[in-house]
């Protein structure tokens, strides 16, 4: 039998609907599956429609053609396996770090001393215990992440959605927060779909990375399995013989991708 | 910036304005003294009869009326104006229908509603209450009704993505994002609600700073209307200030604003 596949994209296309009747094709029809336990990066030029195939596996999105299913089942509505760390800023900026990630459990109708306690805990674990009060404002760019982290985590999803969530991070930082996401995906390996513009990350974190071409009608143009073993530690695996050659063979797919990207103006 | 500086500069400019208005009225070089106190007092008198009145007990009545009035319609009106605006703004199709209607009553000037209300509501606190609702309500209206459409996607959908359902969204959400508009509107409002009292009181009643002004007016006591205004002025100052106090606790999770 097949592993188990935590998400399915089924000929998966999405059109926008432009002004004066124009229709803009993002996705060709694309076919992926992350199976269950499975670390999946999602790499492409700007604009090609990443986050938009993170936002119909959310269901935030429907699709234009084809399907996306769950764990075999079809997906309709907000895709509630799912935990969504977005691109941009999401936090509640009236609500303190602590309350921002106790606020899933909150709605999941956990009493609030205990939502606060188990909040708490996920704070110290993404190295936060002594920011519970501080506001959104009052935290940096790569503290924010981590919030946002232990919120998506805390609800226990079976599916992590990741839009470059150390986009706007500086390089040291995104290695130790690369580190911490592998450390707590260790724990119980959920299926993960992350997406990210650095190729050495995707590498570095991903069982499998998919290359998605340049848009309109992005596909999917390359899939390469990284068969680096783990754990891994982000800093040290560049010395590591396997990338390079990983590097080399993806990048040869990317590059073409991110060229027709640039020649076309998307950048 | 050198907050004593400015402090005794703010100071400075006070005693000189009082001291150009003194030598004006008094010394005769741009006419006839005796004329010139009778339209515009002299600052002796003025600050006299302040002190002496905020000695005595009829002008706190007078400041408790307008106070008082000034409290019911900001209440009244921040209650309507959060009602209507969170409804509007997520029923569209009533937004729709009503927005034209809106527009037109608050384009109206108020002060010509005041002789209605006095009608309605008598020469009592409510007509003057009745006013400053007209105003307050408009401002925290749009100010909640803009806040509640106007709650980033991003953090909705996220909201979502965490498992809120529409309940738990207006609380967690658009209540948030309703009450920091309305709280960064209570300058304004607050400010109108007082207004409202005063116009009301000055159209029409028997208690009242406005009614004070309006009696001193009437018998040409210009150190009567001078020292009404100095008093309306303090009132509202210490408004402002506690408005100050209560607008930092309340949004204190908003970053500052780089002049502070
Ligand atoms: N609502 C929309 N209407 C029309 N076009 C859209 C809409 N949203 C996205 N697009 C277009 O779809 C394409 C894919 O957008 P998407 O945000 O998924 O890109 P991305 O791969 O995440 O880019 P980046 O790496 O810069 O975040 C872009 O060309 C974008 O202009
Ligand atoms: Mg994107």
């Amino acid at each position: 039998m097949m592993k188990q596949q935590a998400i399915r994209f089924d000929g998966v296309g999405i059109d926008f609907a432009l002004a004066k009747g124009n229709v803009y094709q993002a996705l060709a029809p694309v076919d992926l599956a992350v199976a269950d336990h499975e670390f999946v990066a999602i790499v492409g030029p700007t604009g090609c429609g990443k986050s938009t195939l993170l936002n119909v596996a959310a269901g935030l999105m429907r699709p234009s053609s084809g399907a996306v299913s769950v764990f075999g089942r079809p997906l309709s509505g907000r895709n509630a396996e799912a935990g969504y760390l977005f691109q941009q800023d999401a936090l509640m900026p009236w609500k303190s770090a602590l309350d921002n990630v106790a606020v899933g459990l909150l709605a999941a109708g956990m009493p609030r001393d205990d939502a606060r306690a188990r909040a708490t805990d996920w704070l110290a674990r993404v190295g936060l215990a002594a920011f519970a009060e501080r506001y959104p404002h009052l935290l940096s760019g790569g503290q924010r992440k981590r919030v946002a982290l232990a919120q998506v985590l805390i609800r226990d999803p079976k599916i992590l959605l990741m839009d470059e969530p150390f986009g706007p991070l500086d390089a040291q930082t995104r290695v130790i927060m690369g580190d911490l996401l592998l450390d707590l995906w260790a724990a119980d390996r959920k299926a993960v779909l992350f997406v990210t513009h650095d190729l050495d990350e995707a590498i570095a974190l991903a069982d499998r990375v998919v290359v998605l071409s340049a848009g309109p009608a992005a596909r999917v143009v390359g899939d390469f399995p990284i068969p680096l073993e783990r754990p891994r530690e982000i800093a040290d695996i560049r010395d590591n013989a396997g990338f390079h050659a990983l590097h080399r063979e993806i990048w040869r797919t990317l590059r073409l991708e991110v060229q027709q990207a640039y020649a076309q103006g998307a950048a | 910036m050198n907050r004593p500086l400015i402090v005794v500069l703010q100071v400075a400019v006070l005693l000189g304005g009082l001291l150009a208005w003194h030598l004006a009225v008094t010394t005769g070089i741009i006419g006839s003294p005796k004329q010139l106190q009778f339209f515009f007092s002299t600052p002796q008198q003025v600050l006299l009869r302040t002190w002496t009145d905020l000695a005595g007990s009829r002008l706190w009545g007078h400041i408790g009326v307008t106070l008082t009035e000034t409290l019911l319609s900001f209440l009244i009106g921040s209650l309507g104006g959060i009602g209507m605006g969170f409804w509007f703004a997520r029923k569209p199709t009533m937004a729709a229908v009503f927005d034209i209607y809106i527009k037109a009553l608050n384009a109206l000037p108020r002060v010509v509603l005041a002789p209605i209300f006095a009608l309605w509501f008598g020469l009592g606190i409510w007509s003057k209450v009745a006013l400053g609702f007209t105003l307050v309500f408009f401002i925290v209206f749009f100010n909640v009704y803009q806040g509640v459409r106007e709650v980033s996607p991003v953090i909705l959908a996220n909201a979502r993505m965490l498992g809120l359902g529409e309940r738990q969204l207006v609380r967690h959400v658009y209540w948030p994002a309703a009450l920091s508009w309305m709280f960064s509107s209570l300058h304004t409002s607050v400010g109108f609600a007082l207004v409202g009292a005063v116009v009301g009181e000055y159209l029409g009643a028997s208690a009242g700073l406005g009614y004070k002004i309006h009696e001193a007016e009437g018998v040409f006591d210009v150190t009567g209307v001078f020292s009404g205004m100095l008093i309306l002025m303090m009132v509202v100052i210490a408004i402002d200030f506690l408005v100050g106090l209560a607008e930092r606790r309340l949004l204190h999770w908003r970053p500052k604003v780089a002049t502070e």
